[in-house]
């Protein structure tokens, strides 16, 4: 099998307080193959984020990546000096953010943006830039861009300053876009069309997408694969279709009896009892293991790594282990 | 853009004929103006003749319109203690104090931006927080303490500047009378233009690290260096403009400040300008005086925010749109 | 991990969770914040028990000796054979006496002052954010004027005009009294401005509406549910305040417009000493300048600490 595009292994993310130290990431491990989507769900607060910023090596201080490791195309990038690591982000890895009203510079032009971050990492001149600016502006639907270029940003509604913002991750043509809820604040209307836009122009240039969000909708329709997160573990990762039919880890099938869909046969919406434990308060054992319905001792006490279930899925949960099979 | 110089205008205006009032008020009814200008000697009759002569018996408002047309032809009166037209004596003290207050404006911005960048993007440096330290020193050392502190050690004890006074003064145009182009002039300002500026400065550079700080924690900032673009184009690039925005509004306001505070320092080293005669005619309650400085002041106060709010709207692109559109 | 199960702080009472909020573990790790509470304590506790501290009292013509002028620190007066630790004065006052005294002025002008700009901007900030409407503008626009002007030139003017108004005979005595008005009345603003935004956030959330319906007296309303909310922010711009009004006193009287001579704060001593500045008697400046140093840097530092503390985002 060809070299994954991404690869993390066994990534800890470690925030210190004065009540002692917290794990937003604790041990997660995933990879992300040439030009795929995959999704990263999870509830607020179990580590999306943390680490999509993790890969991209802007985790706040002090915070700060405690163990594992991040390779791209093979090669380490958690480990690099800062001015290597500035020549991966944008060239190599883009990244979405989440609010396009505050993500953009408001005092300069989507000109002099644009423009700045194209000639920061690909050797053109100031014309050249500003041409594959107005190119990569009108792909993304920027109705009139040779004109609205020179634009402010706040003379750009949210859905078409969002649009902007994807311009910006993808202009110096990265081979990996990390999109961080890119549409959870936006209108639900405009919300299709960016995930469209940001599908559509990341496969023309083969850049695989990591698609963080808390919308298994949105997964559902883009994502080739998604990971599940839980408390900063990974809990459940595979094919889209498969996690989606048949999910395996008691969180995420939880997770997916809470989507409403037009075919629903049942009243309710099921719910999953209680909340997510706060860092600090993690319980032993599998982190899930309060709110599970199909708890067992060894859950109380182990936790369980990622076991492997054939056909690319992961699923971390003592009721997929070899041992406990044979006692069924 | 022209209604809303329009409307500035006019605000200062209202803002400036409530200022008159105050003066006015103090004018007429701080101490009784006849006992101040006659003898004890004078009989009921004279004070009466007098009062009458000087249309104090005239309803308020006719009054109030007297003061103002008075003052915009720059008569407020003749001075109770020194027997002189207090125009005269303001306009022969003004060009010391401007000259003060502009050498001391101009360092004070000048170093208060550098150091305050200084100290944001080197946070924890060492540095930065003996700087931010010695400049708490500054913001509690009364302006009043660092003038006679510096005269006793640069004046009495090391005895390199003089201690008192502009030095040698020469003529440029009629009324102005400089200091700065002579050695002996040059050298008496040094003192006075630290004691002044330092306290402006420590202000500015505590704004602009504060400004800074926050504006390296928005959005915009970190995707720009999501981006990839260099710590220099990210620190002065994008932060800097954005601080200085805010920054431009306050130092603006420090301006007048400093004329304010030329008070203090004009008498520790007895620097013959418009501050010692305001200290002068407080002490004395000296009315014409003080209500003449009072609208000296409001008139430098309101031109200096009306030049603020036009620069304001020429470095943010935003306000353009809201002000145009938004507020008819 | 234990302490963060509300069932296990109960028993340990509400001295311990004092001891043990953020505020307080933060003040016991900032050795800043400790340094500068010990300094202003030790100023405070000295200026207050002044006349039991003092060797001298400097207000007593018949402790004065009129041999002992101009004594250095430390030195033996030949004439009487007094040792004045901090030296003495061109009035034959001990200098370690005089700033004890002077302190206990520059302190109970700061204090009063701090207490007047308080009262007087939480009421009208109350009242502004309250009412609303005209009232609100008002105030608001007088607020902005006033703070575009620097608080030492509003409470010179303040001064002033006050002046205008007592006859001679009583400018001294009623000096002090002035010089707080002034420098209260230049500093009102903050406090309002903050009530004001609290008031105006707090007036329209649901439990107030509730609490307005069922009759409850809005003064009771803001005591109880308005002031909690902003005692914070208060806390922070009185204690700074305490700082200001202290420089902003000893500033006046250095002006020769503050306290009457007969009665010297700090910034008088300072005015006295920098008079003998260049005839060589440097303590009479020198040691009541520390003074004043450590007591408006020490204040200035714990005003500080407490907004950083109170206040984490920007830590």
């Amino acid at each position: 099998m060809a070299e994954p595009l991404l690869s993390v292994r066994d990534l800890v993310v470690e925030f210190p307080t004065r009540r002692g130290t917290l794990r937003a990431i604790d041990r997660v491990s995933f990879d992300l193959k040439e030009g795929e989507v995959l999704g990263m769900v999870g509830e607020s607060g179990a580590g999306k984020s943390i680490t999509g910023a993790a890969i991209i090596g802007l985790i706040e201080p002090p915070g700060r990546i405690a163990g594992g490791e991040v390779r791209l195309r093979g090669e380490r990038i958690d480990n690099l000096p800062p001015d290597r690591m500035r020549r991966v982000r944008g060239r190599r890895i883009g990244k979405v953010f989440q609010d396009p009203l505050t993500s953009l510079n408001p005092l300069y032009t989507v000109a002099r943006q644009l423009t700045e971050t194209i000639r920061t990492h690909l050797d053109v001149n100031e014309k050249e830039a500003r041409r594959r600016a107005i190119a990569l502006l009108d792909r993304v639907g920027i109705p009139a861009a040779a004109r609205r270029i020179d634009d402010y940003p706040h003379h750009f509604s949210g859905g078409m300053r969002q649009r902007v913002v994807i311009a910006l991750a993808l202009c110096a043509e990265p081979e990996l876009v990390i999109a961080d809820e890119p549409t959870t604040a936006l209108d639900v209307s405009v919300q299709a069309q960016i995930i469209d836009v940001l599908k559509e122009i990341c496969a023309e240039r083969g850049a695989a997408v990591m698609l963080i969000t808390h919308d298994m909708g949105v997964i559902a329709e883009t994502a080739d694969r998604v990971a599940v997160l839980y408390a900063g573990r990974l809990a459940e990762i595979g094919p889209v279709r498969d996690v989606i039919k048949e999910a395996e880890h008691p969180y995420t099938a939880g997770l997916m009896g809470s989507i409403p869909t037009l075919t629903q046969t049942s009243d309710r919406l099921v719910q999953i009892p209680g909340s997510m434990p706060r860092l600090n308060a993690i319980p032993t054992g599998c982190a899930f293991n309060p709110r599970c319905t199909k708890v067992f001792d060894r859950c109380r006490v182990e936790r369980p790594d990622p076991i492997d279930r054939g056909s690319g899925r992961q699923v971390a949960c003592w009721l997929y282990d070899r041992a406990e099979a044979r006692h069924d | 853009m022209l209604a809303f110089i329009i409307r500035r205008i006019a605000q200062s205006l209202l803002v400036m004929l409530v200022v008159a009032a105050v003066s006015f008020s103090l004018f007429r009814f701080v101490g009784d103006p006849i006992s101040s200008m006659v003898g004890q000697e004078a009989t009921m009759a004279d004070r009466e003749a007098l009062r009458e002569a000087l249309g104090l018996n005239d309803p308020f408002l006719v009054q109030f319109a007297r003061f103002v047309g008075n003052a915009l032809q720059g008569n407020f009166g003749i001075s109770y203690r020194l027997q002189q037209p207090v125009m005269e004596l303001i306009l022969s003290r003004l060009p010391a104090t401007l000259e003060l207050a502009l050498i001391s404006g101009i360092a004070a911005f000048a170093f208060g931006v550098t150091l305050g960048v200084y100290t944001a993007l080197n946070r924890r440096g060492w540095i930065s927080s003996g700087i931010m330290t010695v400049s708490l020193i500054g913001v509690s050392l009364p302006t009043f303490l660092i003038g006679v502190l510096l005269i006793w050690v640069f004046a009495v004890e090391l005895q390199w500047l003089p201690s008192f006074g502009r030095g040698e003064v020469v003529g440029i145009g009629d009324w102005w009378r400089t200091g700065l182009l002579t050695e002996s002039g040059r050298r008496s300002i040094i003192l006075p233009a630290i004691t002044l500026g330092l306290y402006q400065m420590t202000l500015i550079m505590r704004l602009v690290r504060a400004e800074m700080l926050e504006v390296l924690r928005t959005d915009y900032i970190k995707f720009a260096r999501a981006r990839g673009l260099s710590n220099r184009a990210v620190h002065f690039g994008h932060a800097l403009k954005n601080t200085l925005v805010p920054v431009i509004t306050i130092t603006g306001l420090q301006l007048g400040s400093i004329i304010a505070f030329s008070i203090i320092t004009e008498t520790v080293f007895q620097w013959p300008g418009v501050g010692a005669l305001f200290i002068r005619s407080v002490q004395f309650v000296d009315v014409p005086v003080m209500a003449a400085y009072l609208m000296m002041i409001a008139l430098i106060f309101v031109v200096i925010n009306l030049i603020v709010d036009l620069l304001y709207y020429a470095v943010d692109p935003r306000l353009r749109v809201e002000r145009g559109s938004a507020r008819h | 991990m234990a302490d963060t199960d509300p069932s296990q702080m109960k028993p340990r009472g509400r001295l311990y969770r004092i001891w043990d909020s953020d505020v307080a573990y933060s003040f016991r790790t900032s050795p800043v914040a400790l340094v500068a509470g010990l300094v202003s304590l030790i100023i405070i506790f000295a200026a207050v028990f002044a006349p039991w501290l003092a060797p001298y009292n400097p207000y007593d013509p018949s402790q004065l000796n009129l041999m002992d002028g101009f004594t250095p620190p430390g030195e033996l007066n030949q004439i009487s054979g007094n040792v004045y630790w901090l030296g003495s004065d061109n009035l034959v006052r001990d200098v370690f006496s005089t700033i004890l005294y002077g302190a206990r002025i520059s302190l109970f002008v700061g204090f009063m002052a701090v207490l007047f700009a308080m009262v007087l901007g939480i009421t009208l900030g109350l009242i502004a954010g309250w009412r609303g409407g005209w009232v609100d503008s008002l105030l608001m626009r007088v607020a902005d004027v006033q703070l575009s002007f620097p608080a030492i030139l509003i409470a010179l003017l303040i001064f002033g005009i006050a002046r205008g108004f007592i006859p001679p005979a009583y400018r001294e005595t009623m000096a002090i009294w002035v010089l707080i008005v002034a420098i209260g009345l230049s500093e009102w603003v903050n406090y309002a401005r903050v009530v004001r935004g609290a008031t105006m956030v707090e007036k329209n959330k649901e439990y107030i509406q509730a609490a307005r319906v069922i009759g409850v007296h809005p003064a009771r309303i803001m005591a109880r549910h308005i002031l909690p909310n902003v005692m914070g922010p208060v806390l922070v711009i009185a204690t700074i305040g305490l700082a200001l009004a202290i420089i902003a006193e000893a500033t006046l009287s250095f002006l020769g417009v503050g306290v009457p001579p007969t009665q010297p704060s700090l910034g008088t001593l300072i005015r006295i000493g920098q008079q003998y500045l260049f005839s060589g008697e440097w303590w009479i400046l020198l040691f009541p300048s520390l003074t004043l140093l450590a007591l408006a840097l020490s204040v200035n530092l714990l005003g500080d600490w407490l907004r950083d503390a109170l206040n984490p985002r920007l830590r």
